[in-house]
């Protein structure tokens, strides 16, 4: 189906990359490392499905990092200081940054502005939003913190699948079966297609583009509280860069940038070799960190190349057809 | 429309259409009459008002004056998705569909099948199959629209519209891009839908095309309406002449009588010129001191013609001469080398820079051929600029004021100064007096027999014949992409160049053989 050979090579680049790690250090191929990787990429997961709708529709959400950022510190204020529930934290949290997405995407589609600009500028505004609530780190010791912690389901071989990655999971299977099978997902593949043929044809491209951006920044919200939980704490340096990793992630999972094809399954599998790399590096121990950024440079490099390449393979033969008639 | 005696109901009425753009008059109150269950060519030259009467109609433009009546009952869609619900549907010369999506899904965008909040992917698919099946195709539905041909697109692009209730279907240029086959294709399922008793606007300046697929024919010229003709009653000469001519009768006359003097020595001369694809191999002289002017049918290859000899299009053959020392013509800078200038007929996307000012415009191409070390001063420009102004009257006279506030002749003028100002030795004027208004009309004629009496070489594009008549001293006549008749002299009246236009293609091959 659409956009399957570049999410086979990231499959083939993930599992391959797996193979290589484990021949030179066997104990990573266990459910312990494994179960470690998904947790610490849960927020990273929940986040880049969000980017992926984004991206796939023709846009980017550069805000999605400061939005998590934002979260952490509005939850640890809010139950530390002010009081208020857990619960209620969240859903406040939630409501807010969905607001805030929508907001985004109104401006975009009402001015008709490029959404890098509008979402650079969601970004600083949520980062320094975050400072002005504190610029400390605020550790959180609510109980309910402490249990959602130690949940876990054991699998075999004694790894643990934790409840964040278990709430990551069910946000990327909801995100593969909203794009594949809903009328909304559809619209979102029209919309990177072209909003001016996408309107043309019916779609109505102003309440999609409010929407994909709301539920970009929901997600991100939701990554922001599983960070939260990941760090027991809320800091409003968190997060830093994180809307750059989930591009990275998107992109390596066979998500053409400039819209139109794509899948949630590829940016899965993108935030997995992303984390498989950092394993890796702490297996070794004796490479910098600052290798796994390095590793997906490298990789990025290498996936827009053979992007480019199969677009212009599929090109070909339409630029042959439209030069024998002119 | 059950209750209607007569025969062919008129299913699309459009009565006294004006629009204006700026000072512009696109179209001067344009009847139009649709009736169910024909095919209609729309014809005119570019600029006719072909597209600017379709935009009105399916409401993209508004329009200033006139009424729609879609079965009767009137219409005034405000977008071309009102239209489109309305029960009217365009389909372009570039398909409005998205490539990325399957075909499925484009068929049945934002209304496809629906269960518990879920597409139902299979049932689409099997409706989607079942649609193309009635259009003759039997393709994979869930392969992505793009990887299929720009006919199989069209079809699927027609299908969306008829499924979605059309009862007015216009293609806009549909055949251009098709080959022989897909086009037997295309007038099969246009047949096959006109006999479902949907209207069909057809838009094509291939005549042989119009011929063979439509019942009527309604033409405009100038964004007024010509005429409308049964198809199978209308001469292609008689034609022809609704698309060229004005008041041909007495133009006739009315050539200068400029003609008279000595040939003066060859400028630059072209010899086998062509390019695959593009204009068949051709042989043209140009002189010193006249005007040849280039003539024929909307895609004759006029333009491609002046684009080869402007070395904007590279020829794959021939020999180009200036000043009889061979040369080679690779890019537009060899051109402004060799003292070529080129005004292309889009103004606005190929010539001026609406943005800048009017001296900043003349200078433009002056400055180029300099090349940036050697840059024009301040007092340079303004001297240039002041002298153009004068010279060609450009009104208002204020160099610093920018070109997209002048009018389309004015703009013209400023287009002209910017290649005057190089001191070209050849001028290519393409349609130099499309979109202007009567009076700067008289005034842009005058400036090219100015030129020529100069000494400059010009050749001219004009899809007004009478126009051509009046200043050229030979006139290349074209016909599908080849050059076919070089009139002279007494020769040169309107006459002659319909019926070399007009000319039916196997006749004169055997006249030549």
């Amino acid at each position: 189906m659409k956009g399957l050979p570049p999410v086979l090579i990231t499959a083939i680049v993930l599992v391959a990359g797996f193979a290589l790690c484990a021949l030179q250090f066997p104990n990573i191929a266990s459910t312990r490392v494994v179960g470690n990787l998904l947790t610490d990429n849960a927020f990273l997961g929940i986040v880049a499905t969000g980017m992926t709708f984004v991206i796939i529709s023709g846009g980017i959400d550069l805000s999605v990092g400061s939005v998590i950022g934002f979260t952490t510190v509005f939850v640890a204020l809010a139950i530390e200081r002010w009081g208020v529930p857990p619960l209620v934290a969240f859903v406040a949290i939630l409501a807010l940054s969905a607001a805030f997405g929508a907001a985004m995407g109104a401006i975009i589609h009402v001015f008709d502005l490029p959404p890098f600009i509008v979402t650079l500028a969601g970004m600083f505004l949520a980062r320094g939003a975050s400072f002005l609530l504190s610029t400390e780190s605020v550790p959180i010791t609510a109980p309910v913190y402490s249990t959602v912690s130690d949940f876990a389901l054991r699998m075999p071989g004694g790894g643990r699948l934790t409840a964040i990655a278990i709430i990551m999971l069910a946000i990327v299977i909801g995100g593969v079966l909203l794009l594949r099978l809903t009328r909304f997902g559809a619209n979102v593949y029209a919309l990177g297609g072209g909003r001016a043929t996408a309107s043309l044809m019916g779609v109505a491209v102003g309440k999609m583009t409010v929407k994909i951006y709301m539920l970009s920044s929901l997600l991100a919200g939701i990554a922001g509280i599983v960070f939260s939980f990941y760090t027991s704490a809320g800091y409003s340096l968190s997060a830093v860069g994180v809307e750059l990793d989930s591009i990275a992630a998107v992109v390596i999972g066979g998500t053409l940038l400039t819209g139109g094809q794509g899948s949630v399954i590829g940016t899965f599998l993108g935030v997995l070799i992303q984390g498989m790399i950092q394993t890796y590096i702490n297996f070794d121990g004796t490479l910098s960190s600052w290798w796994t950024k390095i590793a997906t440079g490298v990789l990025l490099f290498a996936f827009i190349a053979l992007q480019q390449g199969l677009v212009a393979l599929a090109r070909r033969p339409a630029a042959k057809r439209a030069g024998a008639v002119s | 429309m059950e209750n209607s005696l007569d025969p062919a109901p008129s299913l699309l009425e459009v009565r006294g259409i004006s629009k204006s753009f700026g000072a512009v008059r696109a179209l001067q109150e344009v009847d139009f009459t649709l009736r169910a269950g024909e095919i209609h060519a729309l014809l005119g030259e570019n600029g006719a008002g072909k597209s600017t009467l379709i935009k009105v109609i399916t409401g993209v433009f508004p329009r200033d004056a006139g009424v729609v009546r879609l079965g009767g009952e009137e219409v005034a869609p405000r977008s071309a998705k009102a239209a489109l619900q309305a029960g009217i549907a365009t389909v372009y010369q570039e398909v409005n569909l998205l490539p990325n999506l399957s075909v499925a899904q484009n068929l049945f965008l934002d209304r496809q099948p629906m269960r518990f909040g879920i597409v139902r992917e299979g049932e689409m698919r099997r409706r989607a199959k079942a649609l193309l099946t009635e259009f003759g195709l039997d393709i994979d539905v869930a392969a992505p629209l793009g990887n299929y041909s720009i006919a199989i697109q069209h079809v699927t692009a027609i299908a969306r519209a008829v499924d979605l209730s059309a009862r007015v279907l216009i293609l806009d240029e549909p055949t251009a891009s098709l080959d022989r086959h897909e086009v037997e294709i295309l007038f099969g399922i246009m047949r096959q839908l006109a006999r479902r008793g949907i209207g069909i606007v057809f838009v094509s300046h291939f005549l042989d095309q119009v011929y063979e697929i439509s019942d009527r024919i309604t033409v405009l010229r100038n964004g007024r309406l010509v005429g409308e003709r049964e198809t199978a009653s209308l001469p292609r000469l008689e034609l022809i002449r609704m698309m060229l001519g004005r008041e041909l009768a007495e133009t006739t006359g009315a050539r200068a009588a400029a003609n008279d003097r000595p040939p003066r020595e060859i400028c630059a001369s072209f010899e086998n010129y062509g390019k695959a694809g593009y204009v068949a191999p051709f042989n043209l002289e140009l002189r010193h001191g006249e005007v040849v002017g280039l003539a024929g049918l909307l895609g004759s290859g006029r333009t491609e013609t002046a684009r080869l000899v402007f070395s904007a299009e590279r020829a794959d053959g021939g020999q180009a001469k200036v000043e009889g020392a061979s040369v080679r013509l690779q890019s537009p800078r060899d051109g402004v080398r060799h003292g070529f200038g080129y005004c292309p007929e889009e103004r606005k996307t190929d010539g001026i820079v609406a943005e800048l000012t009017v001296r900043e415009n003349i200078v433009l191409a002056l400055q180029a051929k300099r090349g940036l070390h050697r840059p024009l001063s301040r007092r340079e420009q303004d001297e240039l600029a002041r002298r153009y102004v004068k010279m060609l009257d450009i009104r208002p006279p204020d160099a610093e004021r920018p070109v997209g506030l002048l009018s389309g002749g004015n703009q013209q003028k400023v287009l002209l100064a910017r290649w005057l100002a190089t001191a070209p030795r050849l001028l290519v004027l393409d349609e130099p007096t499309r979109g202007i208004d009567v009076g700067a009309h008289a005034e842009i004629i005058r400036l090219i027999r100015e030129l020529c009496d100069d000494g400059l070489a010009l050749l001219v594009i004009s899809s007004e014949l009478d126009e051509i008549v009046t200043y050229s001293d030979r006139v290349v006549v074209l016909r599908d992409r080849a050059h076919v008749e070089e009139l002279s002299g007494e020769a040169i009246d309107v006459t002659n160049i319909l019926a070399a236009i007009a000319a039916d293609g196997a006749a004169m091959q055997e006249a030549r053989a």
